[in-house]
């Protein structure tokens, strides 16, 4: 295939989409690690959804 | 007041125990590993099976592997503009509370396959019709569906309160609808330098196995990777919507 006269055309479709899934599953694996670090830290300061207060602060 | 509702109560299983958002998080995370394992299984087979399994086309020589992820790309570009137009209903028409997070969450990973068919596409053209991009009706109506996408991705973000920035963003999402069936017949309707269906077409499809099979596990492949991003882009908007819950409470709460 590398000796292809259109190997370099077929070898960029590939990567730009390799990049592009990876940054996209980056970007969403980070936004959770983002998330989940504020919500720890509002919880550490005690504040609670009125659902949970009703269950005695269990989450 | 404008935060999502956290305490649905549901009619007994089924769809419906899965309208609490707390209940769907649950359920995302027993399924994810899942979803994962088999995304990435679905991919090792089916590059395997573009590089080594299909053949070289008899005209095209090798860049037909482009085919591989070109069409799967194009395929969930539409599938993820639909799934938003569904949940669009289902936010205007029953008020689903995970409908808006669905459809949100969808947008990012929609405009990226979008993006990946117009480069794949760009690039399979250069060589095979001698130029990167052609102002015709069917690749002129995916520019305008990768536009829409990043369009609707501003709306979401330009209005605070997520509700209503819900319901507004799911009237544009219907409005565009339309261009989805303009895409899927925009080959059939005008002259265009891009071949018409050949895939899902009503008598059937109409390329060898040796290519189809290698097509239909990679469009597999490609619409796990696209459930399993896409349930994780909910879970994240539900803490979003969660954290913008409690930083109200707080606030209304006063300092402690």
């Amino acid at each position: 295939m590398f000796s292809d006269p259109h190997a370099g055309y077929i070898i960029a479709a590939y990567a730009i989409s390799a990049v592009t899934v990876v940054a996209l599953v980056a970007w969403i694996w980070a936004d959770y690690g983002v998330q989940r670090r504020l919500l720890h830290e509002l919880e550490a300061r005690g504040v609670r959804r009125r659902s949970e207060k009703a269950h005695g602060g269990q989450k | 007041m404008g935060v999502m509702s956290e305490t649905v109560s549901s009619p007994s299983g089924g769809i419906w125990a899965l309208a609490n958002p707390t209940r769907f998080l649950g359920f995302i995370s027993k399924l994810l590993p899942w979803m994962i394992g088999a995304t990435v299984l679905l991919f090792v087979v089916g590059l395997y099976m573009s590089f080594f399994y299909a053949p070289a086309d008899y005209q095209q020589g090798n860049t037909v592997r482009i085919m591989y992820i070109h069409v799967p790309a194009a395929w969930l570009a539409m599938f993820g503009y639909t799934m938003m137009s569904i949940s669009s209903v289902g936010l205007l028409v029953w008020k689903h509370p995970l409908a808006d997070v669905s459809a949100k969450s969808a947008a990012p990973i929609g405009a990226a396959f979008t993006f990946l068919a117009l480069i794949t596409g760009s690039i399979w053209g250069k060589p095979m019709w001698g130029t990167w991009w052609e102002w015709d009706a069917r690749l002129t109506s995916v520019l305008i569906l990768f536009i829409m996408y990043l369009g609707l991705i501003a709306l979401w973000r330009s209005i605070e309160d997520p509700i209503r920035a819900g319901k507004a963003a799911a009237i544009l999402v219907l409005v565009g609808f339309i261009n989805i069936p303009i895409i899927k017949f925009s080959v059939e309707w005008w002259n265009t330098l891009h071949q018409p269906a050949s895939v899902m077409r009503m008598d059937g499809p109409t390329i060898h196995p040796s290519i189809l099979i290698p097509l239909l596990v990679m469009a597999v492949a490609f619409t796990f990777l696209f459930v399993t991003l896409h349930l994780m882009a909910m879970r994240n908007e539900i803490l979003r919507r969660r954290i913008r819950t409690l930083r109200m409470i707080e606030a209304s709460s006063g300092p402690h």
